[in-house]
């Protein structure tokens, strides 16, 4: 089974902090996007990326690369800040698509293909309104039960494909299991999840 | 358009985690583009990474990491909207494969390579394994048969074809399991252009290598 998260020699206030963290990062990011401000964009390099680095150290980057990378992907965040819109996406979302983007590009030096979500995809017309929508930090708390209460086997893929940054066959090959049955446990994991990340719920 | 076959959740899972490889997210990220539903798809698949990013616990950044200095000093970005998407209005290729390819379909320098048939393989980074290329099919010709050695996507870009499975339109995207086998035959009237990934590289040779012998339609 591989773990998520080592919360050892974590500080319970860094967890308490993770608990109310969403909405305020929303409003952090929205600040950084629409005059510039330092203070914001201090806070939210604070609290991303510690994050980021860990997600680069699960990649396979070494400590020092996963720094940069960390460095990176916030600066990143501060120039197209602009392309950020707070009405549809959380800013976590937004982040963790860029850092996404960075690995692919830095550590495996692929070309990753896929644009930021700016918030005005095809979605949005069909949204809820804001104030019946579920806050950021439910909707996480309500993805994170989800995929907590996943089987063991389910669970482990999602990881591997996620964090570890596995292609289904390097999953397939590190489990010993057919490629088949790596797809199929993917599958159904995204079926016990997806409806934790409906918009209109 | 009416989109009638998308990847396999599992695809757009892995794309949406950043670990499909290149060839394949190619073609993926190109059917997003088409398709809205998958698309929205995607978004919700982000959300899941997103989550688990969030429980990650953190790793320090060393004291030197503070980043207010090099602030000053960088222009924002203003932002990039929709706007120059469709300045090209003749552009019918992906806007993702614009760059390595060029904006029109039919402008793209085909190389012939069997009755019937030609292709334009595309460029992919150093290190990516697998295989990306634009494939071109006369009407009512037979695409070469093959298995599927690993993943294997092919997007219809323009066109149809038909084989055992059902008629690919544009849009749809065949994620076929390694073990089917297939015969796709291009619209009688129209033929079809697609972009096909495969995983493996070996695999491809051996689909080109057959291209060269004399193909048989139904």
């Amino acid at each position: 089974m591989v773990q998520l998260a080592s919360y050892s020699g974590v500080p319970v206030s860094v967890c308490a902090h993770t608990m109310t963290r969403s909405a305020s990062m929303n409003e952090l990011l929205q600040r950084v996007a629409s005059g510039g401000d330092a203070e914001a964009y201090r806070k939210l390099f604070q609290s991303y990326a510690p994050r980021v680095k860990s997600y680069m150290i699960r990649q396979g980057a070494d400590a020092g690369t996963a720094e940069e990378l960390a460095q990176e992907t916030l600066l990143t965040v501060w120039r197209k800040a602009a392309l950020y819109s707070g009405e549809k996406g959380s800013a976590t979302t937004w982040i963790f698509t860029i850092a996404r983007n960075l690995r692919i590009d830095r550590l495996r030096r692929e070309v990753p293909w896929q644009e930021l979500p700016d918030g005005h995809d095809e979605e949005a017309s069909t949204d809820v309104p804001p104030d019946e929508q579920l806050s950021d930090k439910e909707r996480s708390a309500r993805v994170q039960a989800a995929l907590a209460e996943l089987p063991p086997d389910q669970h482990e893929v999602v990881v591997l494909s996620y964090i570890e940054g596995l292609s289904h066959s390097e999953i397939a090959e590190k489990l010993g299991v057919p490629l088949g049955t790596v797809k199929s446990r993917m599958r159904l994991a995204y079926q016990k999840v997806r409806e934790s990340v409906e918009d209109l719920a | 358009m009416t989109i009638k076959f998308h990847p396999d959740s599992a695809t757009l899972m892995s794309f949406a985690s950043g670990s499909l490889g290149e060839a394949l997210s190619a073609v993926v990220a190109a059917h997003v583009e088409m398709c809205p539903r998958c698309a929205a798809e995607a978004r919700r698949m982000e959300r899941i990474g997103a989550a688990m990013f969030e429980q990650l616990a953190p790793t320090p950044m060393s004291s030197a990491a503070e980043p207010t200095a090099a602030l000053q000093t960088m222009t924002k970005e203003r932002p990039a909207r929709a706007a120059n998407r469709d300045e090209d209005t003749d552009a019918d290729m992906p806007r993702t494969l614009r760059k390595i390819a060029g904006p029109e379909l039919d402008r793209v320098p085909w190389r012939r390579i069997g009755i019937g048939v030609w292709h334009y393989p595309l460029p992919l980074s150093p290190g990516a394994k697998g295989d990306l290329r634009l494939l071109k099919v006369a009407p009512g010709q037979a695409m070469p048969e093959h298995g599927h050695g690993g993943a294997e996507l092919t997007l219809l870009l323009r066109g149809s074809y038909r084989d055992e499975i059902g008629t690919f339109q544009t849009g749809d995207l065949a994620d076929l399991d390694d073990d089917v086998e297939h015969r796709p035959v291009a619209d009688l009237q129209d033929g079809c252009i697609c972009l096909i990934a495969s995983e493996e590289k070996a695999k491809f040779r051996g689909l080109m290598a057959r291209l060269f012998q004399p193909l048989t339609g139904f």
